[in-house]
């Protein structure tokens, strides 16, 4: 191959790293601090927020792509999707820890606290929680197209049980600030979108976007690429097998 | 129709039969789900204010892990005897298969369940004998019955299959767990059945959607 030669996903993927220095600087510095939370400390942390939300896009998106890339394999059987669920899960694995463990560092200074068993903290946890055991599942198949089906089977049930999950906490009472579609009046730590602050966030969720699509795109490459390799290994351990039965080695001992 | 009932029924039916004659499963859930709810009593020293309020927690604590016991059991039976081909060899819809292994399954918890509740209602003296919180625990049960018995199938075929089945099933049940604990403390807590409607809902909801996704998908799972 020749190496000098930009292909479009490295072009992709140095794009991703830009978009998110210029999100570093958008989130951290350019953006002001809220005027209406009480602390000095808290309103530095309410920064974490563009990475906490952009983080939660990201696990957000892996999750429903691996749901509907697992019925999209029952139903078509293309190896193409159980690898694109299976990548999906995967980033929606990592961001889903991003999520939380960004959110118990701001609430931190704000909750006083690391962690506290909030129905929105519980549930989050539950889910990250459902997509390990998926990976799980997955490595302890050893035929591709069982893997495969299991795989796609519980995606189904994981995914559905997901909303069921969140619904539920309905039914309680959180002290989750609720930013987008609504207030909580029990919420602490809550804050206003001024213009500079939803700029920034608009730049965090576009910026996440982008860093997911790229992941997706290099992950199923190198899933691709994962699958050329076993198959060649394959094809030179069948070959060196047959030339052995063929010629015994020379200069062996006696 | 008749034929799906008749071939549900069988499989029902052979199971039942083949546990009335060993006993090991029904007999290994209730004496593990007792073992259970006493090292509650001495872990917590379940003296508390007000032990309606954690009993149906115990209970459910209880009831998920001797259930994942039994279903564990329920298709390496199958398995190790290679009798699972055989099933498969019959010309009926794979779904009877699922049904049928299902209601088996939901047999035996409500047969340790029928031994487990009284024993608890002498060790903690309150009485758990009221329709609304029977009714919490049969729907709460029904689901784990339903999606165990399609988890066990695939937990059966992986490399470590008795680790597997909790690690899959447990994260998956946990709105049934929630609902069910929540609204059998709530109704022993003296709330009345208008009160806990939420939570009745919830687990009948869990109960229908699931029961569709497992009909639909069972058959990618035993497919070979």
């Amino acid at each position: 191959m020749d190496r000098n030669r930009w292909t479009w996903f490295e072009g992709l993927a140095l794009f991703a790293a830009v978009m998110m220095v210029i999100n570093l600087y958008m989130g951290l510095i350019r953006a002001p601090d809220p005027v209406n939370l009480q602390t000095e400390v808290t309103r530095k942390a309410q920064h974490i927020f563009y990475y906490h939300m952009g983080m939660n896009v990201m696990a957000g998106l892996g999750l429903t792509l691996n749901f509907l890339s697992s019925v999209v394999y029952l139903i078509t059987r293309r190896r193409f999707w159980d690898m694109l669920a299976r990548s999906a899960a995967e980033i929606g694995v990592v961001f889903g820890v991003g999520v939380i463990v960004s959110g118990s560092l701001w609430a931190r200074p704000t909750w006083n606290t690391w962690w506290t068993w909030d129905p929105r903290l519980t549930t989050a946890t539950i889910t990250v929680l459902l997509y390990i055991a998926y990976l799980m599942l997955r490595n302890a198949v050893e035929d591709p197209n069982r893997r495969a089906r299991f795989a796609a089977v519980y995606g189904t049930f994981a995914y559905i049980s997901v909303p069921i999950t969140f619904m539920s906490i309905r039914w309680w009472r959180t002290i989750h600030p609720t930013v987008f579609g609504g207030s909580n009046p029990e919420a602490q730590g809550a804050f206003t979108l001024g213009p500079t602050i939803r700029q920034a966030f608009m730049f965090s969720m576009i910026t996440f976007t982008i860093v997911f699509v790229t992941y997706i795109v290099l992950r199923m490459r190198y899933a691709h690429l994962e699958e050329r390799v076993t198959a060649l290994r394959e094809q030179i351990l069948l070959k060196l097998s047959h030339s052995a039965e063929a010629e015994p080695v020379k200069g062996g001992r006696p | 129709m008749k034929v799906f009932v008749q071939a549900a029924w069988a499989i029902f039916w052979k199971d039942v039969r083949a546990e009335f004659r060993t006993k090991d499963i029904i007999t290994g859930m209730l004496l593990f789900a007792l073992l259970a709810v006493l090292i509650f009593n001495f872990a917590f020293e379940l003296r508390v204010e007000n032990v309606r309020q954690v009993l149906p927690g115990v209970l459910w604590v209880a009831i998920a892990f001797a259930s994942i016991l039994g279903l564990n059991r329920s298709f390496v039976l199958e398995q190790d005897r290679g009798s699972l081909e055989g099933i498969l060899l019959a010309p009926v819809d794979r779904s009877a298969l699922y049904f049928g292994k299902m209601m088996g399954n939901l047999v035996f918890m409500l047969a340790v369940e029928v031994v487990l509740l009284p024993v608890m209602v002498v060790l903690f003296n309150v009485n758990v004998f009221h329709p609304v919180v029977l009714l919490f625990v049969f729907l709460g049960t029904l689901g784990f019955a339903i999606v165990g018995t399609v988890f066990a199938a695939m937990a059966v075929n992986t490399r470590a299959r008795e680790v597997m089945l909790p690690v899959l099933l447990l994260p998956v049940m946990v709105p049934v767990l929630i609902a069910a604990v929540k609204g059998a403390a709530n109704v022993l807590d003296g709330a009345s059945l208008s009160d806990v409607t939420n939570w009745l809902k919830l687990l009948v909801v869990f109960d229908v959607i699931f029961l569709a996704v497992a009909f639909m998908t069972f058959d990618y799972v035993v497919e070979e």
